[in-house]
């Protein structure tokens, strides 16, 4: 595996231009006669695919769910960051460059994040144009805030649903492709296999999950744009159907997978409150700029009725260990923070297997001082969604919340155009692993996505493109041996699946591979949580494999064998998460090994051995993956220890 | 977190194929905990399912917190249950006392085929928004966000209008099958705002067309849509598309030209 | 035609029978004020310049048929949209009036036939027909149409027509006509705010203005309205000895 990023020559702030021009181009005249595959419909794919649309391509977009508009991106809450200044506090390109790469570790290319800092103005204008309708001042200009640890307020907002509204914003310029006919969409349908022809992606196989059918589509490249893999831990914020199956499979035809083990663990979700549970809801981590963290300094207060416990029992652990970020430390370290007085038996709420997992979210003080309407106004709807999921009013009562997988930060490789080491394969959003090193601030996915699918693909994809020469455009057989291959493949694994008539559901094989996860995997990681985490899904795998059950057959609309094919695939997937987790012997942003923490808890970090990209080869089920590095190189900022106290 | 479950008796739409007959079954499911939610409810009714060797009941899901708009099902009659101002998804166990009978059935409407028990077909929404629910703008061609300013006002309304999860519970709930709650709220959100309005009469004329063209029923005014919509969409956005559609009809017939 | 095309006909055509059954409601209701009131009013209606009278009554026709055909395509169409209902049902917040529509505006189609046989063509009850052509001289009381100018003149009774036709020995008619305006009344409390809605006049802030409105004025209707047959079928006309009940009607009269 060869891994060649691509950076463009040049400083930091003209790598982009240059890039820009270095680019080939493909002839207006002939991009019709090129063909695109895009999997998945949301930020970075709704906008890739309506942007090559619109560029003249001929365009294939899928989506698993029944509409692009679905998309998890559109779940997004808080906001989206752009380097705009229009607070005249302070912020710049570079400082929205640097503040992505301190955030997340030092384990970002330098030229990928400056490049999504600079094209974050542009995201702004451009959903502006298409109709996002953004908050404004009274003098009808845009309105910001602060967000996720920032120390200007750069974040662009659409009250809690930014999300869904730059996503709709997406998803409308791809329906306009669509009526235009340069955009064909398929929804419901599944995307089970990368094709390669002679070593270069050429198209995909997808199983149709309404009739069943299997079908092979070529193309002259292909986009994966299919999220992240939190769902790996069965209990993440993401949408139930959410799954890294696109994504495993193309590791499995060879692109290298990156940094797996980099997960976001946000802190501010509503904690479990029983078996039943099929997922976790987050609540803007915005909810943070008001509400204040604690739980009971004693034990044995943590089963009172909060408003009882008084002041002097109570223990405001962010503001005590982080005094200069309080409360609005960054997501992986209120996270872990959370999570360790929880393990002191000082948490609240539900106990689950013993342990009360939750801490306090509290807004007296808040409502004191500006009074319940202006909460009221900032988080009514935050504050209405926790009442109908726990049946809590939080004005009266502090909110509970606890850290839930979120983000992942690991994902494909891909080198500066977004190429993982499949030549003609493109992983863009959350499927990349490209910006966020090891911990994502907030705010950045849907800045992320939406540069990767407006701004950045069309430009190295046309650049690609060009080297197809034109006599071979559009023109890859899908009859050839290589499909008939890849979609005999998808079969033999559906056909076994569906054969196995076992007694276990898939939904409780997922939860069970949750639990070893988030137990082994999850906030704390280390060597025997890891190895013995790697034992245990290999064992659980072979459960899998020999007693699934699906029930109704493969040629309708069948729930569980979709089900059990995502899970299959995280069940191989997890594995690989672990040996990452235990190959990266230290401890850096959403990954926190044990082994490797200061006195007072906190990470320690180390550069000399594991300033690198980590990129996994498949090399076989059960096989231990081969490593590849990356070195990171930092000519720009200065490596320095994250401090938020 | 109460600790008292609930047994329940539920009457489930079962149909196999879109063009096979469908009927009610009823299931028994005990021990549910008031703290799940109403899919929850139907994950471990098809986990009870598949240990009796049945098949699971097919539904459509995907976000779980409100704002993806796939989860549909009518329950009691109601798209996404009584609870107002929310989804199926974010409707707990406790809206419902120990011993109830749930009748649920899929979205009825005829643009909204059933294609296995509650899953329904809702595409016609997204030609909808094909003919003329987007702002004709390419990427690139954005002069800066600030440039037009966009009174406070304005921003809030379109926002209350494109806050529209997409989820068809209007049609669904609408004796007539109307899908003008859904069709108003993109069209206002779009021709309200300064960038929209080059293209608001060709909009207007083109969505009620493909409202119209992909079976949809009419408006009567009655509300329900409102009521059912899980994130309140107002009934004045309809009373827009209407004047907009009635100047942009006048205009056409005047200049000939949309 | 579209959707909307077929919404602002309803509302167009409903505007127009609104704005005619206020301006009917108005003429009735002189019935309580001296029979010169109503009789002078129905012979300078009768007599309108230029044929007035029968472009108003076309105009009206064509209100009502584009009306009912309209509706009619609408149902159908709804019924189309909708084939399979639920078999639960459930009402959120649609108004009783609002879902009868169909039901209201049916019967209303046979009450206007009615009323037209029984008043207009007086096809219905020999004692109705003998009582408006038992001509009675204006006797000269001012009114607001100036019927002092015209005292002496011999004009159909209208008067006694309608005090006739809604008294007592026909009391099926005006219960009829009560419960037909009971449905007007229904009919318009959603249909008078409702076309505001469809001409796309209407906002959150005017919906409870509109609908306050169309309260106000489907009960100013319905009292005027049913307060006619209400007060004739008690024989409780202020000028109720002045009926005359056309037994002593001269055989030969024509219509003037």
């Amino acid at each position: 595996m060869k891994l060649d990023s691509k950076i463009p020559e040049g400083p930091l702030a003209q790598k982009w231009t240059n890039a820009k021009f270095n680019y080939k181009l493909v002839n207006p005249a002939n991009k019709r006669r090129y063909s695109v595959i895009v999997v998945g419909s949301g930020l970075a794919g709704g906008a890739a695919a309506a942007t090559l649309g619109e560029l003249g391509y001929n365009v294939k977009c899928f989506c698993y769910q029944d509409s692009p508009r679905r998309a998890h991106s559109i779940a997004a809450q808080g906001g989206i960051n752009a380097a705009k200044n229009y607070q005249n506090d302070g912020d710049s390109i570079f400082r929205l460059f640097y503040d992505t790469i301190k955030g997340g570790d030092f384990r970002s290319r330098e030229a990928n994040v400056y490049r999504l800092a600079e094209v974050s103005v542009d995201i702004i204008d451009q959903c502006v144009a298409s109709g996002v309708p953004f908050a404004r001042e009274y003098g009808g200009m845009l309105a910001n805030r602060s967000f996720g640890g920032a120390q200007v307020s750069r974040t662009f907002y659409a009250r809690g649903q930014t999300g869904q509204q730059l996503l709709l914003g997406a998803y409308q310029s791809l329906s306009r492709q669509i009526a235009l006919g340069q955009v064909k969409m398929y929804n419901r349908h599944e995307m089970l296999d990368v094709v390669k022809v002679d070593g270069v992606a050429k198209g995909i196989i997808t199983r149709n999950m309404v009739t069943g059918k299997i079908d092979r589509w070529a193309a002259d490249v292909v986009v994966l744009a299919t999220g992240g893999y939190s769902t790996v831990y069965f209990l993440s914020t993401n949408a139930a159907g959410c799954n890294v199956t696109a994504a495993w499979r193309a590791h499995k035809r060879g692109a290298g997978f990156a940094n797996p083990c980099f997960t976001q663990i946000h802190p501010t979700c509503i904690p479990q409150e029983g078996e039943h549970q099929s997922k976790l809801t987050l609540m803007s981590e915005s909810l943070r700029n008001d509400g204040r963290v604690w739980v009971p300094k004693k034990a044995e207060d943590c089963a009172k009725n909060p408003n009882d416990i008084p002041e002097d029992a109570r223990d405001y652990f962010l503001e005590r260990k982080y005094p200069s970020f309080g409360n609005l430390a960054p997501r992986d370290i209120s996270s872990r923070a959370a999570k360790e007085v929880c393990d002191e038996g000082r948490g609240v709420g539900a106990a689950i297997a013993g342990v009360r997992r939750g801490v306090y979210l509290d807004f007296a003080d808040s409502i004191k001082r500006l009074g319940k309407n202006v909460i009221a106004e900032r988080y009514g709807n935050l504050f209405d969604m926790y009442e109908n999921i726990t049946g809590e009013n939080a004005y009266e009562r502090p909110m509970r919340i606890y850290p839930a997988p979120h983000y992942t930060m690991g994902g494909l490789w891909v080198d500066y155009n977004l190429m993982t080491t499949v030549p003609g394969l493109f992983a863009a959003g959350e499927a990349n692993y490209s910006d966020h090193g090891a911990n994502r601030l907030g705010a950045s996915a849907l800045m992320q996505g939406l540069a990767d699918g407006y701004f950045v693909l069309p430009y190295t994809i046309s650049n690609y493109l060009a080297t197809i020469p034109l006599g071979q455009a559009g023109k890859i057989d899908p009859n050839g041996p290589d499909f008939e291959e890849a979609e005999n493949n998808v079969r033999s694994m559906t056909d076994k699946m569906m054969s196995i008539k076992g007694k276990t559901s898939p939904r409780s094989v997922h939860i069970e591979l949750g639990k070893i996860m988030w137990d082994n995997c999850g906030m704390a990681r280390s060597k025997e949580s890891l190895t013995d985490a790697i034992a245990r899904i290999g064992q659980l795998r072979e459960r899998f494999w020999n007693d699934v059950c699906i029930p109704g057959e493969a040629d309708n609309i069948n729930i569980e064998l979709e089900r059990a094919g995502r899970v299959a695939d995280h069940l191989e997937f997890a594995e690989l998460m672990c040996y990452d987790a235990l190959d990266r012997d230290e401890s850096c942003g959403g990954h926190f090994r044990l082994e490797h923490q200061t006195e007072d808890g906190e990470a320690v970090r180390h550069d000399d051995q594991y300033g690198h990209v980590s990129v996994w080869e498949f090399n076989g089920v059960g096989k231990a993956p081969v490593k590849h590095i990356e070195p990171l190189e930092y000519e720009n900022v200065q490596l320095g220890v994250r401090s938020y106290k | 977190m109460s600790a008292k479950t609930l047994n329940l008796t539920l009457r489930v739409w079962r149909q196999k194929k879109p063009e096979a007959a469908g009927q009610f079954v009823t299931y028994k499911i005990d021990k549910i905990s008031p703290d799940s939610s109403f899919l929850e409810m139907m994950d471990l009714l098809n986990e009870q399912l598949i240990e009796q060797g049945d098949e699971p009941v097919a539904f459509d899901h995907d976000c779980r917190e409100g704002i993806c708009g796939m989860c549909s099902m009518t329950i009691n009659g109601v798209p996404h249950g009584k609870n107002r101002l929310q989804t199926t998804c974010q409707l707990h166990m406790r809206s419902f006392s120990d011993g109830d009978t749930i009748t649920i059935e899929p979205f009825r409407a005829k643009p909204f085929p059933v294609m296995r028990d509650l899953v329904v077909d809702r595409t016609p929404l997204d030609s909808i928004i094909q003919s003329g629910g987007y702002i004709t703008q390419r990427v690139g061609s954005a002069e800066d966000a600030n440039a037009v300013p966009i009174s406070k006002t304005i921003a809030d309304k379109a926002m209350d209008a494109a806050a529209c999860i997409g989820c068809g519970a209007c049609v669904a709930v609408c004796p007539n099958a109307s899908a003008m709650l859904f069709t108003s709220a993109k069209m206002s959100q779009l021709n309200m705002l300064p960038q929209g309005k080059p293209e608001k009469d060709r909009r207007a004329l083109h969505m009620v067309q493909a409202m119209d063209d992909n079976g949809f029923g009419n408006c009567t005014n009655i509300g329900e849509c409102e009521a059912a919509c899980p994130v309140g969409i107002s009934l004045d956005f309809i009373a827009m598309m209407n004047r907009d559609y009635a100047v942009a009809k006048v205009k056409k017939i005047f200049s000939g030209a949309a | 035609m579209t959707s909307l095309g077929k919404k602002y006909i309803m509302a167009v055509t409903g505007l127009i029978l609104v704005g005619f059954v206020i301006g009917h409601m108005l003429g009735n209701l002189q019935m309580f004020l001296h029979p010169d009131w109503m009789n002078a009013y129905a012979y300078k209606l009768q007599n309108l310049p230029y044929g007035l009278l029968w472009i108003v009554r076309l105009g009206l026709l064509a209100a009502v048929v584009a009306h009912i055909v309209t509706a009619v395509l609408l149902v159908l169409e709804n019924k189309r949209a909708r084939p399979q209902g639920y078999s639960v049902n459930a009402t959120l917040q649609a108004s009783f009036a609002s879902k009868t529509m169909r039901y209201t505006g049916l019967i209303l189609i046979a009450f206007i036939v009615f009323h037209i046989l029984h008043f207009t063509v007086r096809a219905t009850h020999a004692d109705v027909t003998a009582a408006y052509y038992a001509l009675t001289p204006i006797a000269g009381v001012a009114t607001m149409h100036g019927s002092a100018d015209m005292a002496g003149k011999l004009v159909p009774d209208v008067f006694s027509m309608v005090a006739v036709g809604f008294s007592a020995q026909f009391w099926y008619v005006s219960v009829f006509y009560i419960i037909a305006m009971a449905l007007l009344f229904l009919h318009l409390s959603h249909g008078i705010s409702s076309m505001f809605q469809s001409l796309g006049l209407r906002n959150k802030t005017w919906r409870l203005r509109l609908d306050r409105a169309a309260l106000i004025i489907a009960i100013a209707l319905f009292i005027g309205f049913a307060s006619i047959p209400a007060v004739s079928l008690l024989g409780l006309l202020p000028y109720q000895e002045m009926v005359n009940t056309g037994v002593t009607v001269p055989t030969a009269l024509t219509q003037p």
